[in-house]
């Protein structure tokens, strides 16, 4: 055959996706600015939001994309706190850079973890990784440089030892722990920047088309040279470098740690479980609506205590029976809507013959007898 | 090294419980050969498949591919080393569309960057009759339309033993006619091909040889035309075509 020109040419963009970019980086700007007007109140709140988003991303990521359905995420928010404390308390380190290595240490330990949780299918495998989580619990509750089972606090000049926090006071004239909520709202923002860009690249590669073949058929996935086990563990390794990043600034921003709230099921998984079923499974929209909502949910109902996780149960199940795909699937099916679009589309470019032309004159030709079988 | 063996198959046994479903099995096929199967319903046809892809692992015996042993390779493994399939029951990616259903099988098949398989993708959809559907849902197509796609994504892999598990049933004389056509068109390019079918016409217009199971065992093989005209393949397979 002579190198034809090329016929055909793929494209992942949508109508609005060019827009959703240039909003989202105008968005990303005003909310770096932010501080420079905002209550410490909203910051405060900016930052909850961030950090369950970046934990609904990566539960996200691994259920509705790699379908691992995992209860335990908290053991690497956990790990990740505890790595914070451990590096800032114990070798004097500076608390950013730990948290960085907080992520290192929480995929480090996805490894073992991994090990033994990936002999698991199904329900035990969500069974598993929450018995790991609660395993890792016990056995920081046994540390007693860190506390013990009642934990500790970030002493003040822990925090004050934290990279940009000077240049904040003054720049904006506050004091300290004003000025540390500055600079955790900074590196919340720039972790959920990661995270989404990284998720959608990641998705876009070719890496994301083969996790949704996985999703569909994993039998057909491994029969065109997919490897489900490798892209599996690759995942939950990755989501547990996050979620221990995530974990480490929500502990620096509060100073203080237990086991009990560094490996807490309900902050940790049951509420970004909520935020991604109520959002939308296996988008990246559908989470950012979650986690927004959720917000609002926690502001102004959770004075009524218990009451508040009732309906918070009783509204995840309402959403799952009437709108099985969240609040931003219905909107994006109905209305064809796709801000971080990855579906690729073939569009032909040259108008030569095709197959389905010269087929169509076949069919078009006198009637013929069946076959005889 | 013997280069015309592509492909060998030797003392291949599988058993479900009690039930054997391939008995000391001896096969062999040269680059570039098609190799015709038939035999009746369960006779292990779907399961030989599924033991030279890689998708059970077999209980005894061995099989190479191009002089290695593949016996315990992964499926994925050995789509790498060259070989696809289609299933029987086709089970496309439902969600993707029926281009990227080509596209992350291109890429993962082959090894290559998506952007570096997209015109061989629409080439692929173009021969197999499917570019009009190249942007739906797999979910969407009908079963005829599924059946072209299994046979579309094994393509997009770039292999060199192609496996076809029933490709042609419910196919119109012209469908049919348009479908060897196609597989004719993959031989050309030198791909060795494993076809099974109950369509025997069908077969009989591509394959070099043919090869005639039952109860997991080979009972006939040799030249098509002479195998399909032996006494015990007519009792056997007219008995259950009839
Ligand atoms: N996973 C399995 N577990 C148990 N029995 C199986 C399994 N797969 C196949 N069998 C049985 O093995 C026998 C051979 O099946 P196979 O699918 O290989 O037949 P086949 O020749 O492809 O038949 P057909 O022409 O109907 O497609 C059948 O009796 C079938 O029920
Ligand atoms: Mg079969």
């Amino acid at each position: 055959m002579t190198a034809a020109s090329p016929r055909f040419r793929m494209t992942t963009r949508t109508r609005v996706s060019s827009w959703a970019t240039i909003g989202a980086a105008i968005l990303t700007a005003g909310l770096a600015a932010l501080p420079a007007v905002a209550s410490r109140g909203l910051i405060q709140d900016l930052f909850f939001i961030f950090t369950m988003l970046c934990l609904a991303q990566y539960w996200n990521l691994l259920a509705g994309y790699a379908g691992l359905v995992s209860v335990g995420q908290q053991a690497f928010v956990g790990l990740g706190a505890y790595t914070l404390f451990a590096a800032t308390i114990l070798a004097g380190i500076e608390p950013l850079t730990a948290a960085l290595l907080s992520g290192v240490v929480a995929a480090a330990m996805a490894v073992p973890t991994a090990f033994v949780v990936f002999r698991l299918r199904g329900a035990y495998f969500a069974i598993g990784t929450w018995v790991a989580a609660e395993v890792y619990r016990l056995v920081l509750a046994q540390v007693k440089e860190l506390g013990g089972g009642t934990g500790t606090s970030l002493t003040m000049s822990v925090v004050s030892s934290t990279a940009g926090l000077d240049w904040v006071s003054m720049a904006f004239g506050v004091r300290t722990p004003a000025a540390r909520d500055i600079v955790v709202y900074w590196a919340a923002l720039a972790l959920l920047v990661i995270t989404l860009a990284g998720i959608y690249w990641l998705l876009r590669s070719r890496f994301g088309l083969a996790l949704s073949s996985l999703r569909d058929s994993e039998l057909t996935a491994s029969s065109i040279g997919v490897d489900a086990f490798r892209l599996k563990v690759f995942v939950y390794i990755l989501t547990a470098a996050g979620g221990g990043a995530a974990g480490a600034l929500i502990f620096l921003q509060s100073a203080r740690i237990s086991p009990d709230s560094a490996f807490a099921v309900l902050d940790w998984t049951a509420y970004v479980i909520f935020i991604v079923v109520i959002g939308g499974i296996g988008t990246i929209e559908g989470p950012i609506v979650g986690a927004v909502v959720f917000y609002f949910l926690q502001t102004y109902l959770a004075a009524f205590g218990t009451w508040y996780l009732m309906l918070l149960g009783a509204l995840g199940i309402v959403i799952m029976l009437i709108a099985p795909k969240g609040i931003w699937g219905s909107i994006a099916d109905r209305f064809d809507l796709h801000l971080f679009p990855t579906r690729r589309r073939l569009v032909v470019t040259s108008t030569r013959r095709t197959g389905d032309d010269r087929q169509r004159a076949r069919q078009s030709g006198p009637p013929s007898g069946q076959m005889r079988r | 090294m013997t280069a015309a063996r592509m492909l060998s198959i030797s003392k291949l046994g599988k058993s479900f419980g009690s039930l054997v479903v391939t008995d000391k099995l001896d096969l062999e096929l040269g680059a570039g050969e098609a190799l015709g199967i038939i035999g009746p319903n369960g006779a292990g046809k779907t399961t030989l498949m599924n033991l030279i892809s890689g998708a059970i692992v077999p209980d005894t015996g061995a099989i190479r591919f191009d002089g290695r042993d593949i016996t315990t390779d992964s499926p994925q493994r050995r789509c790498r080393a060259g070989i696809a399939r289609t299933f029987q029951i086709p089970h496309p990616f439902g969600n993707l569309s029926v281009f990227e259903n080509l596209l992350v099988a291109a890429a993962y098949g082959s090894g290559k960057r998506e952007a570096e398989v997209v015109e061989a993708c629409g080439s692929i959809l173009d021969m197999t009759g499917l570019l009009s559907r190249a942007n739906r849902r797999a979910e969407t197509l009908t079963l005829l339309e599924r059946k072209r796609l299994e046979l579309a994504r094994a393509l997009a892999t770039e292999p060199r033993l192609l496996l076809l598990d029933e490709i042609a049933g419910g196919l119109t004389e012209a469908e049919c006619a348009l479908l060897v056509e196609t597989v004719r068109a993959i031989r050309t390019r030198g791909t060795a091909i494993i076809w099974i079918e109950h369509i025997v016409q069908a077969l009989l217009a591509v394959v070099d040889r043919l090869v005639v199971l039952n109860f997991g065992r080979k009972i006939a093989e040799g030249e098509p035309r002479a195998v399909m005209s032996s006494a015990e393949v007519r009792e056997i397979y007219l008995g259950i075509a009839a």
